[in-house]
C-alpha cells in the first residue's frame, strides 16, 4: 500500500518522509552544528582551530560510542553499563604502569592485560542481564554505578606501589588523575599526525577507530553477527530457527564490554590522563545519547550512526563553549549539552521500537 | 403478537473486513428471560457478531457493519463498549478480565464502587470520595448470591481458583442493576463438571429474573440443557435458528460442520501405505491456551496428515511443542532416531522445519528484509548462503546467494513485493505467509510442520499457499503435517486428519470421511 | 497458590527470609557496626530522630508512583528542584522562619504541578520502561533547572539581594544561606528529653502525612490507582482514565517531594544550589528499598524501617570503615557502594520474580499425566 501512495505523492511527500525517519531532534542538532560552524569565526574563533578540536574529540570519544552497537544489535538495547567496561580498561591501564611498562608498550599491555577482566566481566554481566531480560537498562545503569562505587575501594586497597601513581604522602591507594606522560600519553594521535597550519589530524587514532569499526562492520556480516542481528530483531524467531538466544546476548555483551574497555584507553592516550573513583560514572550517558543523536534506536544501530553521532555530539560540545564566550561571554555549554544529550535519550525511549506489537 | 417487540433484534446484520465478508444475513430475535445458545465452529462468526452487539471498537476502526441491532424495538449505534453497558448489555469474555491484586468485592465493583462524600471530595472533586466499604460488600454479596455460587468476596484474585475467577466475572455483570441481556462466551471451558452445572443452574435463575442471556459453547450438551433455543452458525450465515426441545446433539454437530462440499477439487489419492517416519509417545506440551495432554500420533513418510479441532483444544500445542518452543515432555522418534524435547536446533538439525501459526510473533523477522527471512535458518542450521575464508574460520554472509535464493521463491510462490530486500513488515499477510514457507522451504526439510497456514490471508492466497504445500509435498517427497481449524481446507489436501479434543488425539479418519463423523470427534473430549 | 497454605512453617521461615533479605542484611551490618564505630547511644539516637525528621517526607513523596505501578519515581528529583526554586524566592524576598517555610511550600505547588505533568506525559509515552526514563528526566530537568537558576535569574527574573547572587551580576550562589529559616519548624514545639531533641512540629506533620496517605488509599482515586498498577488493560475497559490517573500520581508525588526538600533543606540551613537534588533522589530509593519495598510493593513501614537502618549504616560506615581499614576515605566509598547496590538487587529481585511466575506448571502437567497413566493400568 504504501508503495502505491509514494507514486503518485511526488517530492513533498517524499521530503517529509525522509525528514519523519531523520526525526526532529536530529535535525534540530544536525543545524545547531551548522550554525556553530559558521557563528566560529564571525565572532573571532579560530575556525581551523575548532575543526582540530572536533576531530581530536571525536578520536577520543568514538570507540566508546562504538561499544554500544553490539548490545543493540543483540536486543540488550542501550549499554548504561558503559562503566563496568571501562573499569576493566582501567585496572588494564594501571596493572600495566604498575608492572613497568612505558612507550608504546605500556598500550599494548594495557589492551592485553584488559581483555581478561572484561571477558570476565562481560560474563558476569551478560548472565545477569540474561536473568532479566526486559529490564536491561535500569539494571545496567545500576550496575555500572554499584561497579565504579566498588572500585573506588578497591583503587585504595590493592597493593599499588609505583611512585607516580599512588598518593605520595600516603604510599598507597591510587591518585584520582595520573599523568601518562612518558607512557602511553598522544601515542595513537602523533602516529602520521598531519598538521596543516592550525589544522591537526590525529590519523593514528583514527586509524585505530576505522580498525575497530571496520571490525565491528565485518562481524556483523558474519554468520554469527547475522544471528546475534536476528536475536534482536525478533528473539523467539531466532529461538525457532535454533539459535541460542542467551550465548548471542551473552556474546554481545562481551563484545560490548571488551569494546569499552579499549575505548577508555584510546579516550587516555588523547586526553593524557587515567582518571579513576568516580570518573566513569558519567561515561555512560555521553555514549548512549551520542549513538542516539547519530540515528540509532533502542534496537537498531549502525557503524555509520556511530561516526555521525560522535561528530555530531562532540561538535557541540566542544564548539559551544568557545562561541559562546566569544559571542555572548556566557558560557552556557554545559547546560546545554545536559539539555541535548539527555533530551535525546528521552526522545529515544519514548518512541515504539517493539518490533511486535 | 403483531405489536409485540422483542428484547434483542437483528436484521439483515451484515459485517465485512476490508472485502472479506464474515457475516452476512443474520436476522435473531431473543426474548427477556430467553437463554440462546449461540454454537458453530471456529472462524463461523459468532465472535465477530457478539462483537458488533457490544459495540467493540475494532467494529467501529474497520468500517462498521450493516443492518439493524434493535434493544427493544429502538435501534442501537454503539461506539464503544460502554455505550453497551449502559444500554444494559453485558459480556463475560473468554479472557478474564480481572485485577489480580483485589478481592472479589473490589473487581465486581471495579470503577463504580459506591462512594461517601466528604470535606476535601467536595473542593478537590468526586475521586477524593473514599470508598463505602460497607455497601460495596452489601452490594458484591447481593450479585454473588444473585448467581447462585458461593464465593467469597474477601479472597484476593489471584489466590482463587480458575473457576471462581469465571464467577467473579458473572456476579460482576449481575451487579450492574440494569442489566438486560448477558453474553457469556464459553463460561464452562475453564470450569470443573461441577462448577459447570452451578453455573448452568445460575443461568436458569437469571432467566427466570427476566434476563435474557446468550450462551456461546462447545459443550452441546449443556446447550440442549439450558437453553430455550439454539442458533447454529457456519461461515458467517445463521444455517438453523431452533427450539432447543426439538433438536440433539448429533443434529447439531450436523448443521455445524456439513456443507455442501464442492466436490470438483476433491481429488483424493489414496493415503500412501508407507513406514512410519514419526512416532509421537505420551507427548503434553505446556502451551498457554492450547494444553495437549498424552498424545499418541503416528506419522506415515510422505503423506499430507491434518491435525483439525477446535480453538484452545491443543492442536497448536502439538507443532509447538515438539518443536522446542513450549516446554514439552514424552517421546518422539524421528526416521528411527529419538528427537530431544524443548531443543529446536536438534530439530532443525534433522531436518525437520516449522512454519508457525504466529507469523508476526515466531516466524517473521518484521524489521528485516525478504532476503533475511528466508535465508536466514538455512544459513544458520545448515551453513548455506556463506562463503568461508581462512579455511572455514569467518563464515561470511554470501549476500548474491542470499539474493538470488530469495528472488527464485518470490518467483515460485508469487510473493508481491517491491524487491527482494523490502521489509518484512511492509508486506500483506498473504504474503508474509508465503515468506514463512519460503523459509521452511529453503531449509529443504524431510518432514514439515504447518501450523494454521491460511489464518488471516485472503482466498487467492489461501488457494496459492495450499498448492504450494501440496506440490511441496508431492514433488519433493516430503511429509507434511498440517494444522488448521478449517475443516475443508484440510480436508482439500489431506490424505488423513487427525482430530484434537480437550488435548488429546480423539481420532483419525481418512479425509474422504464424512463431515458429522469429524464434527462428533472434535466436540467428544471437550474441556 | 495453594502451597502456601499446605506448605509446613519451615517453609513460611524461609519464604520470610527471603523476601526481608535486604532489611536483615542491613540489621546485621548495622549491629556489626556499633560496637566497631564506639559512638554513644545517646549521639546515635539524637543523629536518627533529626535524619528521620529530615528525610522521611521525602521518602514518602514514593509511595504513590508506587501504588500506581510506575515503579520507583527517579523523577522526585523534579520536585526537589521546584522546593529548591520556592526557596530561592522565598530567601530573596526575606520572608523567614515559619512563614518563609509556609510560602515556600505553597510556591513550590504550582512549579511541582507544571513539572509533574510533563514528567507524567512522559512516562505514559515511555510505558514498561518508567523508571529508565523518569531517571534520565531526573538529567533532563537538572540541566533546565541549572539554565534558569545559572542564567535566568538575575537577568530575567528578578533577584533584589546580591547576598544570593554570584558576583558576576546573574545566577545564584553556589549555597544559598538559609540560616533565618534554620530549624524553625523543628525547633516549633522541640522537646528534649534526656539529652535527646525530639522536633515535635515535623513530627506531627510527618505523621499528619502518614495519615493522608492512609486515608488517599481508601479513596476512589487511590483505588483507580492500585487498579491501574495491577493492570492497565482491565483498569481502561473498566472505564478508568488510565493516563489521567497515572499523571496525576506523579504530580501528587513530585509536590510532596517539593514539600520534603524543604523541609529537609530547612532542617539542614543552607542549600546547595545546584548539588542538593542531585542525590537525593538516590538516596531516598535507597532508603526505602532497604526498608522492604520492593518496586512494585511499598508501605508506611518500609519509609521507617528504611530510613534508621539506612541512616545508621550512613553514620557508622565511614568510622567503622576507618577502624577497620585505617582509611576514612573507605567508609565514605562502601556507603555510596552500598546505596548503588542495594538498588541494584532490588531491581533484579524484581525483574526475576516476574519472569518467576511462569515456571512450574510444566511440571503439574507432567504429573497429572502419570497419575493418569496409572489408573489406567
Amino acid at each position: 500500500m504504501s508503495d502505491l501512495r509514494n507514486a503518485d505523492a511526488g517530492w513533498q511527500e517524499q521530503l517529509a518522509n525522509a525528514y519523519k525517519s531523520f526525526g526532529l531532534p536530529r535535525l534540530i542538532i544536525a543545524g545547531m552544528l551548522v550554525v556553530l560552524l559558521i557563528a566560529a569565526p564571525l565572532v573571532g574563533a579560530n575556525f581551523w582551530m575548532q575543526i582540530t578540536n572536533v576531530i581530536n574529540r571525536f578520536s577520543w570519544n568514538s570507540v566508546l560510542v562504538l561499544a554500544m552497537v553490539p548490545m543493540v544489535h543483540s536486543g540488550c538495547g542501550l549499554n548504561f553499563g558503559l562503566p563496568l567496561g571501562i573499569i576493566s580498561g582501567l585496572l588494564g591501564a594501571t596493572i600495566s604502569l604498575e608492572m613497568g611498562f612505558t612507550g608504546p608498550m605500556s598500550f599494548a599491555m594495557a589492551i592485553a592485560i584488559a581483555t581478561p577482566f572484561a571477558i570476565l566481566f562481560g560474563i558476569g554481566y551478560g548472565w545477569l542481564l540474561n536473568k532479566i531480560k526486559g529490564g536491561e537498562m535500569m539494571i545496567a545503569t545500576y550496575v555500572g554505578f554499584s561497579s565504579v562505587s566498588f572500585m573506588c575501594m578497591m583503587w585504595l586497597l590493592l597493593p599499588y606501589r609505583k611512585p607516580d601513581m599512588v598518593w605520595g604522602y600516603a604510599g598507597t591507594g591510587l591518585r584520582t588523575t595520573i599523568s601518562l606522560e612518558g607512557y602511553y600519553d598522544q601515542i595513537l594521535a602523533k602516529f602520521l599526525q598531519i598538521r596543516i597550519g592550525d589544522l591537526v589530524i590525529p590519523t593514528g587514532s583514527l586509524l585505530f577507530f576505522a580498525l575497530l569499526a571496520f571490525m565491528m562492520w565485518a562481524f556483523l556480516h558474519t554468520k554469527t553477527g547475522t544471528a546475534m542481528t536476528a536475536v534482536g530483531s525478533n528473539p523467539t524467531f531466532a529461538r525457532a530457527a535454533g539459535i541460542n538466544v542467551d550465548k548471542m546476548r551473552m556474546l554481545s555483551v562481551v563484545l560490548s564490554t571488551w569494546l569499552a574497555a579499549i575505548g577508555i584507553l584510546v579516550y587516555q592516550q588523547g586526553f593524557g590522563f587515567i582518571q579513576l573513583y568516580m570518573a566513569p560514572f558519567n561515561m555512560a550517558l555521553p555514549a548512549v545519547s551520542a549513538i542516539l543523536i547519530g540515528g540509532a534506536s533502542v534496537n537498531k544501530a549502525s557503524i555509520a550512526n556511530v561516526i555521525i553521532g560522535t561528530i555530531l555530539f562532540q561538535g557541540i560540545v566542544t564548539m559551544t563553549p568557545t562561541v559562546m564566550n566569544n559571542a555572548i561571554h556566557m558560557d552556557i555549554s554545559e547546560v546545554l549539552r545536559m539539555v541535548v544529550s539527555n533530551g535525546m535519550i528521552l526522545y529515544a525511549l519514548t518512541r515504539k521500537t517493539e518490533a511486535n506489537s | 403478537m403483531s405489536d409485540h417487540v422483542p428484547l434483542l433484534e437483528m436484521k439483515n446484520v451484515a459485517k465485512d473486513f476490508f472485502g472479506n465478508q464474515v457475516l452476512k444475513d443474520i436476522n435473531l430475535t431473543l426474548e427477556s428471560g430467553q437463554v440462546l445458545g449461540l454454537v458453530g465452529e471456529n472462524g463461523a462468526g459468532k465472535s465477530t457478531l457478539m462483537k458488533i452487539l457490544f459495540g467493540m471498537t475494532e467494529i467501529q476502526e474497520t468500517g462498521g457493519y450493516d443492518g439493524d441491532v434493535m434493544l427493544n424495538g429502538k435501534k442501537l449505534h454503539f461506539t464503544s463498549p460502554f455505550d453497551a453497558l449502559a444500554e444494559g448489555i453485558g459480556m463475560v469474555h473468554q479472557e478474564f478480565s480481572l485485577i489480580p491484586g483485589f478481592t472479589a468485592t473490589e473487581n465486581i465493583l471495579l470503577n463504580r464502587e459506591p462512594q461517601k462524600k466528604s470535606v476535601v471530595s467536595e473542593v478537590f472533586g468526586e475521586r477524593l470520595n473514599t470508598l463505602d466499604r460497607k455497601s460495596m460488600k452489601q452490594k458484591a454479596d447481593g450479585a454473588i448470591d444473585k448467581m447462585g455460587m458461593h464465593i467469597d468476596g474477601e479472597m484476593v484474585i489471584s489466590d482463587m481458583p480458575v473457576g471462581h475467577k469465571q464467577f467473579t466475572e458473572i456476579a460482576r455483570e449481575l451487579s450492574k442493576e440494569q442489566l438486560k441481556l448477558l453474553i457469556l462466551d464459553e463460561p464452562t471451558a475453564v470450569l470443573t463438571e461441577r462448577e459447570a452445572e452451578v453455573l448452568l443452574e445460575s443461568i436458569r435463575g437469571m432467566a427466570a429474573r427476566g434476563i435474557a442471556v446468550i450462551f456461546i459453547t462447545h459443550r452441546l450438551q449443556e446447550i440442549l440443557n439450558v437453553c430455550d433455543k439454539v442458533v447454529v452458525m457456519r461461515d458467517g450465515v445463521i444455517v438453523r435458528d431452533v427450539a432447543s426441545k426439538d433438536t440433539n446433539v448429533s443434529e447439531i454437530t450436523r448443521w455445524m460442520v456439513g456443507r455442501t462440499v464442492d466436490s470438483d477439487t476433491q481429488m483424493h489419492r489414496k493415503p500412501p501405505e508407507t513406514r512410519t517416519i514419526m512416532s509421537i509417545r505420551k507427548l503434553w506440551v505446556d502451551m498457554p491456551g492450547e494444553t495437549v495432554r498424552n498424545v499418541n500420533l503416528d506419522v506415515r513418510e510422505g503423506e499430507i496428515l491434518g491435525i483439525g479441532g477446535l480453538a484452545g483444544q491443543g492442536k497448536l500445542g502439538i507443532p509447538n511443542g515438539i518443536m522446542g518452543l513450549y516446554s514439552a515432555g514424552g517421546q518422539v522418534t524421528f526416521d528411527g532416531k529419538e528427537i530431544p524435547l524443548n531443543s529446536p536446533r536438534t530439530c532443525l538439525d534433522s531436518q525437520l522445519a516449522f512454519v508457525s501459526e504466529d507469523r508476526r510473533g515466531v516466524g517473521l523477522l518484521l524489521d528485516e528484509s525478504l532476503e533475511w527471512n528466508i535465508a536466514f535458518p538455512a544459513m544458520q542450521i545448515q551453513n548455506k548462503f556463506l562463503k568461508n575464508y581462512l579455511g572455514g574460520l569467518i563464515k561470511w554472509r554470501d549476500e548474491k546467494a542470499i539474493a538470488d535464493v530469495t528472488r527464485q521463491y518470490i518467483e515460485e510462490l508469487q510473493i508481491k513485493c517491491t524487491s527482494s530486500r523490502q521489509k518484512a513488515k511492509q508486506l500483506s499477510g498473504g504474503n508474509q505467509q508465503k515468506v514463512c514457507l519460503a523459509k521452511a522451504f529453503a531449509l529443504e526439510p524431510k518432514f514439515l510442520f504447518v501450523s494454521e497456514p491460511t489464518r488471516g490471508i485472503d482466498v487467492g492466497a489461501k488457494a496459492l499457499v495450499l498448492d504450494a504445500l501440496k506440490k511441496f509435498n508431492r514433488e519433493n517427497g516430503v511429509t507434511v503435517v498440517m494444522i488448521s481449524s478449517e475443516l475443508e481446507e484440510l480436508r482439500q489436501i489431506c490424505d488423513r486428519i487427525a482430530i484434537v479434543s480437550g488435548g488429546r488425539i480423539a481420532g483419525i479418519l481418512p479425509a474422504t470421511d464424512s463431515s458429522e463423523s469429524f464434527g462428533a470427534l472434535m466436540v467428544s473430549k471437550v474441556v | 497458590m495453594n502451597k502456601k497454605t499446605s506448605a509446613p512453617s519451615g517453609k513460611s521461615i524461609t519464604s520470610f527470609l527471603g523476601e526481608n533479605s535486604v532489611p536483615i542484611m542491613f540489621i546485621i551490618i548495622v549491629a556489626v557496626c556499633i560496637p566497631i564505630s564506639g559512638f554513644s547511644p545517646k549521639f546515635l539516637l539524637n543523629e536518627i530522630i533529626t535524619r528521620m525528621g529530615r528525610n522521611v517526607f521525602l521518602i514518602l513523596s514514593l509511595l504513590i508512583p508506587i501504588m500506581a505501578g510506575m515503579g520507583l519515581n527517579f523523577g522526585m528529583t523534579l520536585g526537589a528542584m521546584a522546593g529548591e526554586i520556592a526557596l530561592i524566592f522565598v530567601s530573596d524576598w526575606q520572608i523567614w522562619g515559619i512563614p518563609g517555610i509556609v510560602l515556600a511550600m505553597i510556591l513550590s505547588i504550582p512549579i511541582s504541578v507544571l513539572m509533574g505533568i510533563m514528567c507524567g506525559k512522559i512516562l505514559n509515552a515511555s510505558k514498561g520502561r518508567e523508571m529508565i526514563t523518569s531517571y534520565i528526566i531526573s538529567f533532563f530537568t537538572n540541566g533546565l533547572y541549572q539554565l534558569l537558576v545559572l542564567y535566568m535569574m538575575g537577568s530575567v527574573i528578578p533577584i533584589i539581594h546580591n547576598s544570593i547572587k554570584l558576583p558576576r551580576g546573574y545566577g545564584i550562589r553556589q549555597t544559598v544561606g538559609l540560616l533565618n529559616m534554620r530549624q524553625s519548624l523543628d525547633n516549633l514545639l522541640a522537646l528534649k528529653i534526656a539529652g535527646v531533641k525530639i522536633p515535635v512540629m515535623t513530627f506531627i506533620i510527618i505523621a499528619v502525612m502518614c495519615l493522608v496517605i492512609v486515608w488517599f488509599r481508601r479513596t476512589k482515586l487511590g483505588q483507580d490507582m492500585r487498579a491501574v498498577g495491577q493492570d492497565m488493560e482491565v483498569a481502561r475497559d473498566a472505564g478508568i482514565d488510565v493516563e489521567r490517573t497515572r499523571i496525576i500520581s506523579i504530580v501528587i508525588s513530585t509536590v510532596l517531594a517539593g514539600f520534603g526538600m524543604i523541609i529537609y533543606l530547612q532542617n539542614m540551613g543552607d542549600m546547595a544550589t545546584y548539588s542538593a537534588h542531585s542525590q537525593i533522589g538516590m538516596f531516598c530509593i535507597a532508603a526505602l528499598l532497604v526498608g522492604g519495598a520492593s518496586v512494585d510493593h511499598a508501605s508506611i513501614g518500609n519509609v521507617f524501617l528504611g530510613v534508621v537502618l539506612f541512616h545508621l549504616m550512613f553514620i557508622l560506615a565511614p568510622t567503622a570503615g576507618a577502624k577497620i581499614t585505617g582509611d576514612t576515605m573507605i567508609g565514605e566509598y562502601f556507603r555510596v557502594f552500598i546505596s548503588y547496590g542495594v538498588i541494584t538487587v532490588a531491581l533484579v529481585m524484581y525483574e526475576t520474580k516476574k519472569r518467576k511466575a511462569k515456571a512450574g506448571m510444566g511440571q503439574m502437567l507432567e504429573a497429572a499425566q502419570r497419575e493418569e497413566a496409572q489408573s489406567d493400568a
